[in-house]
């Protein structure tokens, strides 16, 4: 309850930063509306009926009162509300971060299991040459690299687009390798540090074999915190998802924000940025909360 | 005091060398980083030819002995500028981290060690700053201030500050418990002394690793920002720009977009390499 009271001021003081940062912006963003020159008069009139001359303050909590209700404005250039632009957007965002992160745990965890296991074996040093190359790889890249092989040589996937499941797979593969490699990392970190606890000793000196020692012991506890990353990963995935979008093509939220910033749209970036930072402060108080949940040795504190 | 400063600085000397001893892939990420630092340093008597120099008549010539890494849709050497295109990166690798690094170190060292409100406030700004994706704030950062090399170093400050000042803070916490910080303000001196003289050292180890880690986050921003159109701009051979300049002839040419890619990649692994390598050496428990 404490975590979800303190989550409360950071999305205002979140709200206050981009919209200061945005409102600041030096142009007139009518006259970037307006595609032919216009008479000053136009000009003024368009500002008065925006309501850009009021001050910033009275600005802000008028943005504010939007938010509150699910208003985050009207796209300048496609003239449509922000609010059902990116939740038209949002599905596609949800599939792609998703599978990401699925291919993410389904190759980070066993990765960073064998890897412990035998540690200091060449299983483990592949495995974990292949995390820092996830991670150590720019995603647009790794992106192109992907369609340049998989969709031009050899005609296996689609190139681009959104249109099914297949269209899904490499933007899934190349965003969640990168995650994957931090899991891989994280999984292989955290399991040597339970290996040493004095109750798996208390296993294995009761004849308990490794196999059991590891499935009915150490994972329990070595899983904690890869769980929670599990929830913090929607930061990188959104952060990951504006490139992987643009490369693949797909309509999703942000491919909105990269369009918005092509085209100076400013409450649509507004919009997609607000959006994207308040899926991640919820996916932290999720975070938080399954580790107190799942962890009865931690409570949060008060 | 004198000589408790000196000590300090000799272990983690020590700690540094002893990293790269110990850790061959670490060594690796250093001479692969120590190769890249003279090819930019000089760059113009590495190549004959000039990273801005268009030669339509040379358009997409695929690597060979004269253009190693081929040409690109300008006749432009593509070595050339990925070797140019070295310096903008290794310059956005160091300079945001150590000003990201030296802002959290003030910061923290403050909050931990003074406390009270001013600790408080400086760690809800953290949180403010860590609860964006990194990507969209940069780039919300570079869409306010415009798209210049220069305001690439503030976005990339601006992003990596809190996470060292969470880091510094936890520590410079537990050094104010210790005994000789109770010893020096006995003898009355000053806490901004204390701050300078005795947390700021003792948490020089952990910055020194926050620095190393932030580089390839910072090289990779830079990179992303450059490719989607808000970081350098053209004709800067910024490695971000020379693959997003590429990725329209993927097939007609592909090296145009992925050979620039490798340097990419290769500089971050070795930085992750060093990364990975001072800080098993310094401080094992700022892992995972």
């Amino acid at each position: 309850m404490n975590r979800l009271l303190i989550s409360i001021p950071i999305l205002l003081c979140v709200t206050f930063l981009v919209f200061i940062l945005l409102n600041v912006v030096p142009g007139d963003p009518v006259a970037l509306m307006m595609k032919e020159k216009v008479s000053a008069d136009v000009v003024a009139r368009v500002r008065a009926q925006m309501h850009l001359d009021d001050p910033w303050i009275i600005r802000y909590f008028r943005f504010l009162w939007g938010l509150l209700h699910g208003d985050l404005g009207t796209s300048y250039k496609l003239q449509r509300s922000v609010t059902d632009l990116i939740l038209q957007a949002f599905p596609r965002t949800m599939v792609l971060a998703f599978s990401a992160a699925l291919v993410s745990w389904i190759v980070g965890i066993p990765a960073g299991i064998l890897s412990a296991i035998r540690q200091y074996s060449v299983t483990d040093y592949f495995f974990m040459g292949f995390s820092l190359a996830g991670v150590s790889m720019p995603v647009f890249w790794s992106a192109l690299l992907f369609q340049y092989v998989f969709a031009l040589k050899l005609g296996w996937l689609p190139v681009a687009g959104f249109y099914g499941w297949r269209y899904v797979i490499m933007p899934a593969i190349v965003l969640g390798w990168s995650s994957a490699g931090l899991i891989a990392r994280l999984t292989r970190s955290s399991l040597l540090d339970v290996m040493r606890n004095d109750y798996i000793r208390t296993a294995r000196s009761k004849g308990a074999r490794e196999l059991a020692v590891i499935t009915g012991h150490a994972l329990k506890n070595a899983l904690l915190p890869v769980v929670t990353i599990m929830a913090i990963q929607v930061a990188s995935l959104l952060s990951g998802a504006v490139i992987t979008e643009s490369v693949f093509g797909i309509p999703g939220v942000g491919r909105v924000a990269v369009d918005a910033i092509k085209s100076r749209d400013m409450p649509l970036l507004q919009g997609s940025v607000l959006f994207a930072t308040i899926l991640v402060i919820l996916g932290n108080l999720v975070a938080d909360i399954l580790y107190s949940l799942l962890d009865p040795r931690i409570r949060l504190e008060k | 005091m004198e000589k408790e400063k000196l000590l300090a600085h000799e272990t983690l000397f020590a700690d540094i060398i002893r990293a790269f001893k110990e850790n061959k892939t670490a060594l690796f990420g250093l001479i692969v980083v120590v190769i890249l630092v003279v090819l930019a340093i000089f760059a113009p008597y590495v190549t004959p030819y000039d990273p801005y120099e268009i030669d339509l008549n040379n358009r997409f010539s695929k690597p060979s002995l004269n253009h190693w890494f081929g040409t690109d849709m300008f006749g432009r050497d593509l070595f050339t500028r990925v070797i140019y295109g070295a310096r903008i990166s290794l310059a956005i690798g160091l300079i945001p981290s150590l000003i990201a690094v030296s802002i959290g170190a003030i910061l923290g060292v403050v909050s931990g060690y003074i406390g009270g409100r001013l600790g408080y406030w400086v760690m809800r700004m953290a949180d403010v700053v860590m609860a964006f994706p990194s990507l969209l704030l940069a780039i919300v950062v570079m869409y306010t201030l415009g798209a210049t090399l220069f305001n690439l170093f503030i976005a990339l400050s601006v992003v990596g500050w809190a996470g060292a000042a969470r880091v510094v803070r936890s520590q410079a916490l537990s050094i104010r418990e210790k005994e000789f910080i109770e010893a020096a303000k006995a003898i009355g001196v000053k806490d901004i002394k204390i701050m300078a003289r005795h947390v700021f050292p003792n948490c020089l180890p952990s910055l020194m690793v926050l620095f190393t880690m932030n580089i390839p986050d910072a090289i990779l921003s830079e990179a992303s920002l450059s490719f989607l159109g808000v970081g350098a701009q053209p004709p800067t051979p910024s490695w971000g720009l020379l693959v997003s300049n590429g990725k329209e002839f993927l097939f007609s040419a592909p090296w145009v977009a992925i050979l620039p890619g490798v340097a990419i990649f290769i500089t971050v692994l070795a930085f992750n390499f060093i990364g990975d390598g001072l800080r098993d050496a310094i401080d094992p428990y700022l892992k995972g």
